[in-house]
């Protein structure tokens, strides 16, 4: 069955860009549409390091992108302040690091507005006392760490309010273009449209649009083929080592002209470190290696030496969407400039009616936005300003009052406290939803009402819920929780639906952690394999394997439990095998 | 002078429990170290002797026909099939009318919480009702707070699994003021002390409103699940008055952590412990030995000083990567009290599997064992005559994908304590 369907601006990514500019549009008044092959984040920005950035790692090689980061910066913290912990951040130098480098850092940073100061090792290690005894001392600037997964969906939810519609798990799979002109995509519903239902039958739909904004990032060169235009991305994958607890407490860079494993970023109750940068062919298909982790910790472990010791508990790997433009012929890819391109296919390939975006980073994504955005809203003779800069994302609106109303929710602090940072302003609104309000996630302090309210806002998907909530991402990594997310999808959700999302939840867990199987994790992971396999039963679950049981073969029990003929079976594996 | 025994017992889980009675019932006098609580407060308090083939997709009717096809390192191929039947002589001995299965050879379905059944060799007296192998109309109760049970959508797997009988689930308010967040034991003790509860009317007990407010749907149903939290001590008598009052029988669908029935079989292996004489020391570990090709004595870390612990047989029943007595670092897996060689793959990515459920081989990481459990060295030799090692500290066998976690326990656990006591 093929649908039709008709919207102005059709918006094809669901990450930080496409996320940025369908909101705009929509606040702007334009009917737009956005379309995500998996779920809001599935690329690259759900796989990013989470820095906001001060702008002070460009400060030396890229002052422009310095600039944008610190003003992009301010923004944030004002329009996205449940999304964003300011952590503050240093710039270290060890003895072995180059001191003209360091006094270039400090300068660049002045130069580009990025309020820095030199901090004393005194001073430094009584902040971070886990930083190693011979750092000599680093500069202070106004890094922090951001959830991406948040922001995402505060950008989607927001767009929606304003009237658009946001579709996930729908792949594009061809641009439409008529004569010169680009005029719709098709696109492959996994299940639905709507809200994603497993196990709901697929349907194809024709999206006509009068313009389209390729914002696929690493993927952006695929949908340009199917529109037949060159986008040369040059995909490049990064790794990142998630610490089971925060050994710092402000991002820590190398203070160091370029290099792998330079930066830790602390995040909710963990520690991220980064990254490194590889050129890769395809950004769905790439190794992920055991050096790359190994050099995570081994590198790192010079400023923080702890690590050498620590329990990770998973490894994940992102891919940026770097883009120079033809004939630069840059070989390394930490070379090529983290600037972002508008390409205006009609001015480059006569292409009407399409343009696409690339490179850039997630910390200026709101800017990359607006630029677009201006860009069609000039093509469709559109003349609203842009207020994303000015308008709080719904969970930002309000802040200072949240405190007020934690208390009110019977829950103990420390999970009210955590509740309240993810849920920011909706917080009274999404915890009064559920009555009894368990936590359903120990490590991350979700409760049932939270996870409600991400299904509600995501359908069936518990991947989609994770990212919500952070329910499964702590130091279990779902041992306890994931039946437990899957139990909150029933009633509303039928048996076969809740459990083909669970074992998707099981699957998308173990594929991290088992970058993490050492120490402490491993014994985590056996502990896990005996609660899904041995306890529960799910690797040889007859609902599951789809094996026939000879019920009757098996053991019925001493007393010989006469069964009162309620459906006739009658079975007595009994004493048969007795000796 | 050491502290100096006949058979010391490092690690106080199912299987060093086990052996340590079996070699005081040989007639050694025993003492059992150990570091922190067995794993049993995690464990579904199921004994699993074996309930899959091997490579086949389960469950197996009957264990005892599914170990010619185990590998030769299994410790059920080393052992034999007499030792698990020796095991689980002594726990049917241990446990009494506590537990049941023993009139068979043949395994148990058991309805488990994430909504199967699965196959088990030994089952609580609590489960026995709701076995899953006859047909009887089935009412299943969860709680609203109770997140690890889900009924109704229990019931509805449970019938995709095909069991042969109806199957419905309610979910209920558990009767009381409880936080929200509140352990399944609080609820345990609240049916124990069958407190006071006041709802609308006049005051009555928990038990009563709760099979009050089941009576409600019962609707024709023969038997009625509970998540395992149907009180702790006064269990028995917990789900007789269900059953009574709602004329119909009365179940316990095992959970996860924390495990009553786990924690109730805990508490039986110590009493048990305490009946057959042994010493009992907990809340220091192990941390090395002294000896050359025999253990002399074993170290104990004290608060500020290491104590060194004599006797003629060491059993080591430390448990596996979950209860800590085999480590791992991004170097290689050992095991840490006597370095005792433990087979594995050099290179930590072929540890996994990329499948959560496929083979694991980290799963089979453990000791290699001869026939009187000692563990063998890399070229299998014995590594010390006077050691030997039980339960999870074992490799070559999968307890989670075959369901043979407790089985393994028992047979080890009962070859070696025979064996050390017959040595003296
Ligand atoms: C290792 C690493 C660390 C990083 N750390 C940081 C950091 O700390 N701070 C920072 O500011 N930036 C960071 N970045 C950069 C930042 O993550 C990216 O620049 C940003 O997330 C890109 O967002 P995007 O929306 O352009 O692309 P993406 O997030 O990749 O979005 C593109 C979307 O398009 C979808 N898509 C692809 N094909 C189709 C199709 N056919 N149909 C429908 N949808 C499709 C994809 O599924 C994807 O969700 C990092 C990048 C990497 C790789
Ligand atoms: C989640 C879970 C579910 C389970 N479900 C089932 C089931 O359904 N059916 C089934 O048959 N079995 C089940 N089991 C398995 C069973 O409960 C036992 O774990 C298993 O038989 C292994 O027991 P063990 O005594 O060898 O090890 P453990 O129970 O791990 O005990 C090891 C003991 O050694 C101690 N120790 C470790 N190192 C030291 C040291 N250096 N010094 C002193 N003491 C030390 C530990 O503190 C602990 O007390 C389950 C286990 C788990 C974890």
């Amino acid at each position: 069955m093929v649908m039709a369907s008709k919207t102005t601006v059709l918006v094809i990514g669901g990450g930080s860009t496409g996320c940025g500019i369908v909101r705009d549009l929509a606040m702007r008044g334009i009917d737009a549409t956005l379309v995500e092959r998996g779920n809001l984040t599935h690329g690259t920005t759900g796989r990013m390091h989470g820095l906001l950035h001060s702008g002070g790692r460009y400060a030396v090689s890229d002052q422009a992108s310095a600039r944008e980061c610190i003003e992009e910066n301010r923004v944030l913290r004002e329009i996205a302040g449940h999304c964003v912990e300011m952590t503050g951040g240093y710039f270290v130098k060890r003895p072995e690091d180059d001191e003209a480098y360091f006094q270039e850092k400090l300068e660049g940073c002045h130069a580009c507005d990025i309020p820095a100061d030199v901090v004393s090792r005194k001073e430094l290690r009584t902040d971070e006392p886990y930083l190693a005894r011979d750092v000599e001392k680093a500069i202070r600037v106004p890094d922090g760490a951001i959830d991406p997964f948040r922001l995402c969906v505060a950008n989607a939810a927001d767009a929606e309010a304003n009237g658009a519609r946001i579709e996930t798990h729908a792949p594009v799979t061809d641009v439409l273009v008529e004569g010169d002109r680009v005029v719709g995509v098709e696109v492959e519903h996994d299940s639905g449209p709507g809200k994603r239902v497993h196990r709901t039958p697929g349907t194809t739909e024709e999206i006509r649009a009068e313009y389209v904004v390729n914002a696929t990032g690493a993927w952006a060169g695929r949908i340009g083929d199917m529109a037949g235009v060159d986008v040369e991305v040059r995909p490049s994958k990064g790794v990142m080592t998630i610490m089971n607890v925060r050994q710092v407490d402000s991002v820590i860079n190398r203070c160091r002209p370029k290099g792998d494993a330079d930066i830790i970023v602390p995040h909710e109750t963990t520690a991220i470190l980064g990254t490194t940068d590889e050129e890769v062919s395809d950004p769905d298909d790439y190794p992920e290696e055991r050096w790359e982790v190994d050099l995570m910790i081994d590198t790192l472990s010079e400023l923080v030496p702890i690590l050498q010791e620590a329990r990770t508990i998973r490894s994940f790997w992102g891919v940026r969407p770097l883009y120079e433009p033809p004939g630069t012929g840059t070989t390394d890819p930490t070379d090529i400039t983290r600037d972002f391109f508008l390409l205006d296919h009609q001015e480059r390939d006569d292409l009407e009616g399409f343009t696409s975006i690339v490179g850039g980073k997630f910390t200026t994504y709101r800017m990359m936005a607006e630029t677009i955005t201006d860009h069609v809203c000039e093509q469709l003779g559109v003349s609203e300003p842009c207020r994303t800069a000015e308008v709080a994302l719904p969970g930002s609106e309000d802040l200072g009052s949240l405190d007020d109303h934690m208390d009110s929710f019977g829950l103990r602090s420390p999970i009210a406290r955590r509740s309240g940072q993810r849920l920011g302003s909706r917080a009274a609104a999404v915890l009064s939803g559920s009555d009894p309000n368990p936590v359903v996630c120990d490590c991350e302090a979700v409760t049932r009402a939270e996870v409600r309210d991400a299904i509600d806002g995501s359908g069936s998907d518990l991947n989609a819920v994770r990212i919500r909530t952070r329910a499964s991402m702590g130091n279990c990594q779902g041992g306890f929780c994931c039946h437990r997310l899957a139990h909150e999808l029933s009633p509303r959700y039928e048996e076969d639906v809740v459990r083909e999302a669970w074992d998707e939840l099981v699957e998308e867990r173990w594929k991290g952690e088992r970058h993490a199987l050492w120490g402490e994790q491993l014994s985590q992971a056996a502990l896990n394999d005996a609660l899904w396999a041995t306890t529960m039963n799910m690797d040889t679950d007859p609902a599951r394997t789809g094996v026939d049981v000879d019920f009757a073969a098996f053991d019925a029990g001493e007393y010989g439990f006469e069964s009162e003929g309620s459906s006739g079976v009658a079975a007595d594996g009994g004493t048969r095998g007795d000796q | 002078m050491a502290i100096s025994d006949d058979v010391l017992v490092i690690g106080g889980g199912l299987a060093g429990m086990t052996a340590a009675i079996a070699a005081a019932r040989g007639g050694a006098r025993v003492r059992l170290l150990s570091h922190k609580a067995s794993t049993l407060r995690n464990a579904s308090g199921l004994i699993d002797v074996l309930g899959t083939d091997p490579g086949g997709h389960g469950p197996l009717a009957d264990p005892f026909d599914g170990l010619d096809a185990l590998p030769q390192e299994h410790p059920y191929s080393v052992l034999g099939e007499q030792a698990i039947r020796e095991g689980l002589a002594l726990f049917d001995d241990l446990l009494g009318d506590r537990y049941l299965g023993a009139h068979t050879d043949r395994n148990a379905l058991v309805p488990t919480h994430g909504g199967t059944v699965k196959p088990t060799a030994r089952y609580p007296a609590a489960t026995a009702p709701g076995l899953a192998s006859f047909g009887t109309e089935t009412l299943l109760v969860g709680f609203e707070s109770v997140t690890d049970f889900d009924a109704p959508l229990a019931a509805a797997h449970l019938e995709t699994a095909g069991v042969p009988f109806e199957v419905r689930g309610v979910t209920l308010p558990f009767p009381g003021e409880f936080r929200a967040d509140a352990r399944v034991t609080r609820m345990a003790h609240a049916l124990d002390e069958d407190r006071e509860v006041r709802a609308d009317g006049p005051a009555t007990g928990t038990r009563a409103t709760l099979a009050d407010r089941v009576a409600d749907h019962l609707d024709g149903a023969e038997r009625v699940g509970f998540p395992a939290l149907l009180g702790d001590e006064h269990g028995e008598e917990v789900r007789e008055e269900l059953a009574d009052r709602l004329g119909a029988e009365v179940f316990e669908v095992p959970m996860g952590p924390p495990s009553l029935p786990g924690l109730r079989l805990e508490d039986a292996l110590e009493a048990a412990l305490h009946e057959e004489g042994v010493r009992v020391e907990s809340g220091n570990p192990v941390v090395g030995y002294e000896g050359d090709d025999r253990v002399e004595t074993v170290t104990v870390e004290r608060v500020h000083r290491e104590v060194p612990y004599g006797a003629e047989q060491v059993i080591l029943a430390t448990g596996g990567l979950v209860g800590k007595g085999i480590r791992s670092s991004r170097s290689g897996v050992r095991e840490p009290i006597f370095g005792c060689h433990v087979p594995q793959p050099e290179d930590r990515y072929d540890w996994f599997s990329d499948g959560v459920f496929d083979d694991q081989p980290y799963a089979r990481f453990g000791l290699r064992i001869d026939e009187g459990c000692r563990p063998l060295d890399d070229r299998e030799g014995v590594e010390f005559e006077n050691l030997r090692a039980v339960g999870a500290v074992c490799g070559g066998y999968d307890s989670a994908r075959e369901k043979s976690a407790s089985g393994v326990s028992l047979a080890t656990a009962t070859v070696a304590g025979r064996r050390a006591a017959e040595c003296l």
